[in-house]
């Protein structure tokens, strides 16, 4: 029988020096991998005229060259694999919204370590042997899914397979067997309080305790919103396909910061314009080399999301370093009459303001070469009135509430309940309507 | 006579009030009398039905948002000035009306007047107070349903 999981002998707590002698040693086994087996690595090293040789130090990181999402679609499917097929057992691909997917690799290695990175950010969370897990992460190419489920059952814990969909099945699935903890996007599992409301179903009394959210960026307000309406403890975690899919970071059960597994992930951040390496505290953009990924090792690779490095001691004595919490992407992020807009603001804003978890999209419109931003916000029976003065005193507190962070006029608009769909993944918020291209 | 009122949010778009009169027409509840305020970016449905509670339940399980409030039914004879003297009233105590639709009753064949106010119990006692206005509750408007 083996023995169960204890996070305290994981790398998570090893001495500072220690992690740093490791990810000195496993950074330059991963360069030499990737310049002798990927042409592609090559040729960008040859060019900034580094080679895998002038790696001595972690400093010298710095040296090599990033790797941007247009790589890994110019290399489309296999260019920037580092291993022969037949060692690859896996392979995932997003969902690429814009032409040609990304394709990602596994050796059963990778898979492992993406297993182990996923059972120590359940642990972390407070996951053990014993709890009952649903994985509503669709099952598939995308990694969500199969990534949290390989992690669970590492863990020991009993993983129920729901994919995504079929709410009302999955909210009887959470009853009927009694499940402690969930892991899918924040927006479905809000999606899935509201269905429960519907059956009837109170979430505080059921035995769920926790939920680890990721896929998708969240704001500290909607963490505040699940906790209360569902009665349980919402963790967030983060990962990409590109590295390995989720598992890269996750919160440990003091929610003060995601805990990057620095053993398998070396993080960086860098000022996105100058893509100067900032000092820990700052606020950049992420760029992560995999040390370990033997199929398509990534060497700094450019996120787009924006965070920074927290290097005080985490008082659940973890060593490893924590991100803080994303909540913007730089992908998501929209230019409207000049200014930088993050959907995670207008999000701050309406769940503030309306006090409950509420439903909206944001569209953006072009009329007369004037850029306008739409706001549409569900209604709720306890937003609702009789009274045409005050539903337009609605409209205009959630304008001005949006209007005071992104100090840009927007238009507020009342939707019927169930007027905006549904998704059971990563949700879409922002439709731009400007057509913006050529 | 406070009779209760419910409230739906209705989207600016062809067929979403009708939506409303159909999912109430296949329960098989009967639309006493409604009103629509439109704004330009949406309107508010306002519906006086006998089973309120039954149609609100109804309406909830559609998905929709719904809100009750409490509304005065007057009866005004059907002369002029009828509504004068029952204006008179409530402006004689500041009350104010913040909206008010009329429609005809089916047994005494007199106007009845639905009033939204802020305050409905202290309009009833200001209109009952020696005036002569007659209040119309449930069995009036719901006769011979």
């Amino acid at each position: 029988m083996s023995v169960p999981f204890n996070p305290v002998n994981a790398p998570d707590f090893l001495p500072v020096e220690k992690l740093r002698e490791l990810q000195t040693e496993r950074f330059r086994f991963i360069i030499r991998r990737a310049y002798d087996n990927v042409p592609f690595y090559k040729q960008r090293m040859d060019a900034m005229g580094v080679s895998p040789d002038d790696f001595k130090t972690l400093d010298d990181v710095r040296k090599f060259p990033f790797t941007i999402k247009t790589d890994l679609r110019d290399t489309y499917p296999f260019g920037l694999f580092a291993s022969p097929m037949k060692d690859i057992v896996r392979l995932h691909a997003s969902s690429g919204t814009t032409g040609k997917p990304i394709v990602v690799a596994y050796t059963q290695e990778d898979l492992d370590v993406w297993a182990n990175a996923m059972m120590r950010s359940f642990a972390g969370a407070g996951l053990t042997k014993g709890d009952i897990m649903q994985v509503s992460y669709g099952y598939g190419l995308f990694t969500g899914g199969l990534g949290a489920h390989y992690g669970a059952e590492t863990l020991g814990a009993t993983v129920i397979p729901a994919s995504g969909g079929n709410t009302e099945r999955q909210i009887m699935l959470m009853k009927d067997f009694g499940v402690t903890g969930i892991a899918c996007t924040p927006s479905y599992f809000v999606h899935m309080i509201e269905v429960a409301g519907k059956m009837g179903i109170d979430m505080r009394k059921l035995p769920l305790r926790l939920g680890v959210f990721g896929a998708e960026p969240w704001t500290m307000e909607m963490r505040h919103f699940i906790e209360e309406s569902a009665g349980i403890k919402a963790y967030d975690i983060y990962g990409l396909s590109e590295i390995t899919g989720p598992g890269v970071a996750c919160e440990c059960e003091c929610q003060c910061g995601l805990h990057v597994f620095e053993d398998y992930f070396y993080p960086e951040i860098v000022d996105p314009d100058t893509l100067e390496v900032l000092p820990d505290g700052e606020e950049g953009e992420l760029v992560l080399t995999t040390l370990q990924k033997m199929a398509m090792p990534m060497i700094r690779y450019r996120t787009r999301d924006l965070t920074s490095l927290v290097t005080e001691k985490c008082s659940c004595g973890r060593t490893i370093r924590r991100i803080s919490k994303i909540s913007h992407r730089s992908d998501d992020m929209f230019i409207i009459r000049g200014v930088n807009v993050f959907p995670s603001q207008i999000e701050t804003a309406i769940l503030t303001e309306g006090k409950q978890l509420l439903q909206y999209q944001i569209i953006l419109t072009r009329e007369h070469s004037l850029d306008n931003i739409t706001v549409q916000i569900e209604v709720t029976p306890e937003l609702l009135s009789d009274k045409v003065s005050a539903m337009e005193d609605l409209t205009k507190r959630f304008a001005k509430a949006i209007e005071r962070i992104i100090n840009i006029r927007v238009a507020v608009k009342m939707l019927p309940p169930n007027s905006i769909p549904r998704s059971e993944g990563k949700a879409k918020r922002v439709f731009d309507q400007r057509n913006l291209k050529d | 006579m406070i009779i209760n009122q419910l409230s739906v949010l209705l989207e600016n778009k062809p067929g979403s009030l009708k939506h409303i009169c159909r999912l109430l027409a296949d329960h098989k509840i009967d639309i006493s009398t409604l009103s629509v305020a439109d704004t330009k970016d949406f309107g508010i449905l306002r519906l006086i039905v006998k089973e309120w509670e039954r149609a609100k339940q109804v309406l909830t399980d559609a998905g929709l948002a719904v809100t009750v409030t409490g509304v005065v039914a007057v009866a005004v004879e059907d002369q002029p000035g009828g509504m004068c003297q029952i204006l008179d009233t409530l402006d004689r105590f500041a009350i104010n009306v913040e909206y008010l639709y009329a429609f005809v009753s089916p047994v005494k064949g007199r106007a009845v007047v639905i009033l939204r106010v802020d305050a409905p119990d202290v309009a009833v006692a200001k209109l009952s107070d020696g005036q002569s206005v007659k209040f119309v509750g449930p069995e009036d408007i719901f006769a011979g349903k």
